[in-house]
């Protein structure tokens, strides 16, 4: 029997191959190394989440009517009959109702969408965190940006397509917002909506972008993205063995097959379990969308929160001082440009180009395939984590509404607050992050030269007490002096000794700031003398030690590092 | 700030002694796993596997049996169990075999690290040298910058014809698929709405007029004009006539200069939609005459000319002109006197052409 299958196969193989010369292919990936670790799979989550949304889009599809003609709605859902509304929205309905699983479907379909945006920008956190965009992956970054970018179009476009009173009301923020970009904006809302707002088209035209051309877009800057993945190798944590030259890890064949492959099947079946239990967009309780009525708590969904939160946040005075200008006789509207489109455009131009702002500041042009651990970069995650902060107060402002009414808050008082906090808040934890950086890379030079603390204190033939430390072995040891300890760049003088000015000096300038910035206040790595030292003087070097690491009884005994 | 300068100590260790940086341990030892030493454990772990492969396949046949169970028939109820039986199937269909396949790899195939080297991205000096070489040959096949009838020819002619041609043969495929987008192109229907003089004001949706009888103080109409419905696109018209339609004590009601006839005895009328993006102002606040937008809580005062107290917006609701007609009907003395809802460059031009 086997042996009719081994010749089966063989033949198979045999066929392709003679036709494709895929041994070579098959050579190169099967055993292909993959390092191994828990925050590899956040981007994992985001491709299988695009993978079950192309596969419950297609399933939409079939059903959905990408019409704004307007009916009398007469299907099975008794509440709605007589309604007047768009085919969109009856479809939908439809779809939801008659169709056995077609609501399980929406639904999977939406959490999916919900968790593909979240998990974009999760994996981008531990990307930025952990150093992964240094050379050579800059441009990998930014083909990742771009998804993140197009996640949220197709997120945006998907969520209007149902033609409800929430996502109706959402294009009309878009309407608005489109109307404030200065000379253009009427003709770009204009041409949108082919139109006034909403006109008859919108639907068809956003079904399009959704189903072909995002979907189109996203496919190829995936497929660009994990052919950047193969051909540098992936990144690995630092640690006994690895280096820049080299990846340690599993092959590809069998075990991340199993391991990447199961754990698709392992997104599918939470978000297919989220779907179940959880019901999302319910449009039947907002109704067809109708110009006239908003509820209460109206609320985009999360990833849009950031624009919404922040058109929120803008006053449109501050005293006396109003931000819409106008000036020979036309209107510049600045409390919703700055929110909608500059703000939005600074936060995201910036993260586009953070790893050049950062090799400027580093001045390291070598490859880096050995991730860092945040604490050893403090001022880049203390930035990472102002930046999350500022994002994190336009998404509690764009659902201060509702937090006002959960914890009983004045919502005028709220939004003030949160008016403030959008410009403290990132200082405060951007300053006490690096704080607590700093804090943790003292930690590892302590640990590093007197060992762990065991709990055991020993009195001495002298009657002396001390606590036994025990030291690190040479793998913990390595992890806590292998990193590469930056300091702000040497420049060349602006003016030669004969005095003549050279070009570039300001560009210099601006890099050397830029990595003073960075990397002017750290705490340096332990060296081999300051090794050797806490080994052999154990007890002079721990006094000293001690008012180094803030710590009231931090001791430990020459005894306690023999072997 | 912690600059190890210590060297006060340094006296007593050789510098001899000292290595120039720590030595790399290399890769970590492997450590055996249960299923790699116990036999037993080996054999527990495939069967764990097999479990979750099995529970997989329960939970297809309860995603099939939910969809040929179920029995739709337009109640939440019904939507519900078919959606929840044929969801979990699904949940345990795929995380059975997910699952297992992770365990299988957690617990029984290799986990010994290997090593593998890396290679420099950049090509090698003599890629890059012949790649430019290939460049220069083609472009010399091409024909341009070759030596040629005793002297070099540039063609500028020819490059300079093709990047024209090149830069606006876009414009050939786009204008015409750009332009036919925004239909009639006639952005000064922003500034225009259905309300004319004696347009009656209308419920919002039902298109019954409203008399001024009818309009307690304290109370709110959600208004639409009465014509709207024989409007060819009366959604667009929508998204611009709507109206609140409010009455307050006539001491409370501060009338704007200027406006001292465009309301009627407490009786005033403001344009729903925000100022700010669009929205609808949708939430009235009896006691402090606050009209709230519940997109941004853009906040308006409605005994004070609807002017903006909390808020991005930045304009006050646009007032309609109200009287009241022979038979007792609220309407309209004319449109409103200024675009309504949010700002657009043009828009103090579409004002002045009113006035013209």
């Amino acid at each position: 029997m086997s042996t009719v299958v081994n010749k089966a196969v063989n033949g198979t193989v045999s066929y392709v191959d003679d036709r494709t010369s895929i041994g070579g292919f098959v050579k190169f990936f099967a055993r292909k190394l993959f390092p191994d670790h828990w925050s590899f799979m956040l981007g994992e989550v985001a491709l299988y989440s695009f993978v079950i949304l192309l596969l419950t889009g297609v399933f939409l599809t079939a059903f959905f009517v990408p019409s704004m003609n307007l009916i009398v709605y007469e299907g099975s859902l008794e509440t709605m009959h007589g309604v007047i509304m768009s085919e969109a929205f009856a479809s939908t309905v439809n779809m939801s109702f008659d169709i056995p699983g077609g609501i399980l479907m929406r639904q999977m379909h939406h959490w999916a969408a919900l968790l593909f945006n979240a998990a974009i920008l999760v994996h981008m956190s531990r990307i930025f965190f952990t150093g992964a965009f240094r050379k050579p992956r800059e441009i990998n970054w930014l083909v990742g940006f771009t998804l993140m970018i197009l996640a949220l179009a197709a997120g945006f476009t998907g969520y209007s397509l149902p033609d409800d009173v929430l996502s109706g009301n959402g294009l009309r923020i878009i309407d608005g917002v489109l109307k404030s970009v200065p000379i253009l904006g009427s003709y770009v809302s204009y041409w949108l909506f082919g139109g006034e707002f909403p006109g008859e088209v919108l639907i068809p035209r956003l079904f399009t972008a959704h189903v072909l051309l995002v979907p189109a877009l996203i496919l190829v800057m995936v497929a660009l993205h994990l052919f950047l993945v193969f051909l540098h190798k992936h990144t690995q944590y630092p640690g006994g063995g690895k280096t820049d030259r080299n990846v340690v890890g599993l092959p590809l064949f069998p075990v991340y097959t199993a391991k990447a492959g199961g754990f698709f099947f392992v997104v599918f079946g939470v978000v297919a379990l989220i779907a179940a239990v959880f019901s999302i967009n319910p449009v039947w309780n907002y109704g067809p969308y109708d110009p006239s009525p908003v509820s209460a708590g109206t609320q985009p969904d999360w990833y849009i929160l950031i624009v919404d939160g922040a058109l929120r946040l803008m006053p449109g005075w501050i005293g006396n001082f109003p931000f819409e200008w106008e000036f020979f006789g036309f209107t510049l509207s600045l409390n919703i440009l700055i929110p909608a489109l500059i703000l939005p455009g600074i936060f995201f131009g910036f993260l586009a180009l953070y790893p050049w702002i950062e090799a400027w500041a580093t001045g390291d042009k070598g490859e880096k395939h050995v991730l860092d651990r945040p604490r050893n970069v403090p001022t880049r995650t203390a930035l990472g984590v102002a930046i999350i902060t500022f994002y994190i107060v336009t998404v509690l402002e764009g659902s201060n509404d509702i937090i006002a009414n959960l914890f009983h808050l004045s919502l005028n008082d709220l939004t003030y607050f949160l008016r403030v906090a959008l410009f403290v808040a990132p200082v405060i934890a951007f300053l006490v992050t690096k704080r607590i950086a700093f804090g943790l890379q003292r930690k590892d030079r302590e640990l590093v030269l007197h060992g762990h603390e065991t709990g055991n204190v020993v009195r001495t033939e002298a009657g002396e007490y001390m606590e036994v430390h025990r030291p690190l072995d040479e793998q913990e040891i390595w992890l806590r002096v292998n990193y590469p300890n930056h300091k702000p760049l040497d420049i060349v003088p602006q003016y030669n000794e004969d005095g003549v000015r050279r070009k570039g000096y300001g560009w210099d300038r601006f890099k050397l700031s830029l990595s003073k910035f960075y990397y002017e206040e750290r705490v340096e790595p332990v060296t081999p003398l300051e090794y050797l030292e806490a080994q052999h003087h154990g007890h002079g070097a721990s006094e000293h030690e001690a008012i180094e690491a803030d710590a009231d009884t931090v001791s430990a005994s020459a005894d306690s590092h023999d072997k | 700030m912690t600059h190890h300068d210590d060297t006060s100590l340094t006296t007593e260790v050789e510098d001899t002694d000292v290595p120039a940086g720590f030595t790399d341990p290399g890769v970590a030892d492997h450590e055996p796993r249960q299923a790699d030493v116990d036999p037993k454990a080996d054999r527990r772990a495939e069967w764990q596997v097999a479990a979750m492969f099995g529970i997989s396949i329960i939970g297809t046949v309860i995603a099939l049996v939910g969809y040929f169970t179920s029995d739709l028939d337009g109640s939440v109820a019904s939507v519900r169990s078919a959606n929840l039986w044929i969801g979990l199937g699904i949940a345990l269909a795929m995380a059975g075999i997910g699952f297992g396949a992770i365990h299988w790899a957690r617990t029984m195939m290799r986990d010994h690290e290997m090593v593998e080297e890396r290679h420099e991205l950049r090509s090698s000096d003599e890629t890059r040298a012949a790649a430019i070489q290939n460049l220069k040959d083609g472009a010399a096949d091409s024909g341009l910058g070759v030596e040629k009838f005793g002297g070099v020819r540039r063609r500028g002619l020819l490059k300079g014809s093709l990047i024209t041609a090149l830069a606006i043969a876009p414009l050939s495929l786009l204008v015409p698929q750009i332009a036919n987008m925004g239909g009639d192109w006639d952005i000064s229907k922003f500034a225009h709405t259905l309300w004319t003089r004696g347009t009656r004001l209308a419920r919002d949706p039902e298109g019954t007029p409203i008399k001024a009888s009818d309009v307690t103080i304290g109370s709110v109409f959600h208004v639409i004009p009465e014509n709207l419905y024989e409007s060819e696109h009366w959604i667009e018209e929508k998204a611009k006539a709507v109206v609140l339609l409010l009455r307050l004590k006539p001491e409370d009601l501060n009338i704007q200069p200027g406006r001292e006839d465009w309301s009627f005895d407490g009786i005033i009328a403001y344009s729903k939609i925000c100022t700010h993006v669009g929205c609808p102002v949708a939430l009235y606040e009896q006691q402090t005459h606050h009209l709230l937008c519940p997109c941004h809580q853009s906040t308006f005062d409605v005994a004070n000319g609807a002017r903006v107290v909390f808020g991005p917006a930045k304009r006050p609701l646009p007032q309609l002109p109200i009287a009241v007609d022979d038979e007792g009907y609220i309407v309209a003395q004319d449109d409103f006197a200024e675009p309504v809802g949010p700002s657009y460059w043009e828009r103090l031009t579409h004002i002045e052409n009113e006035e013209a």
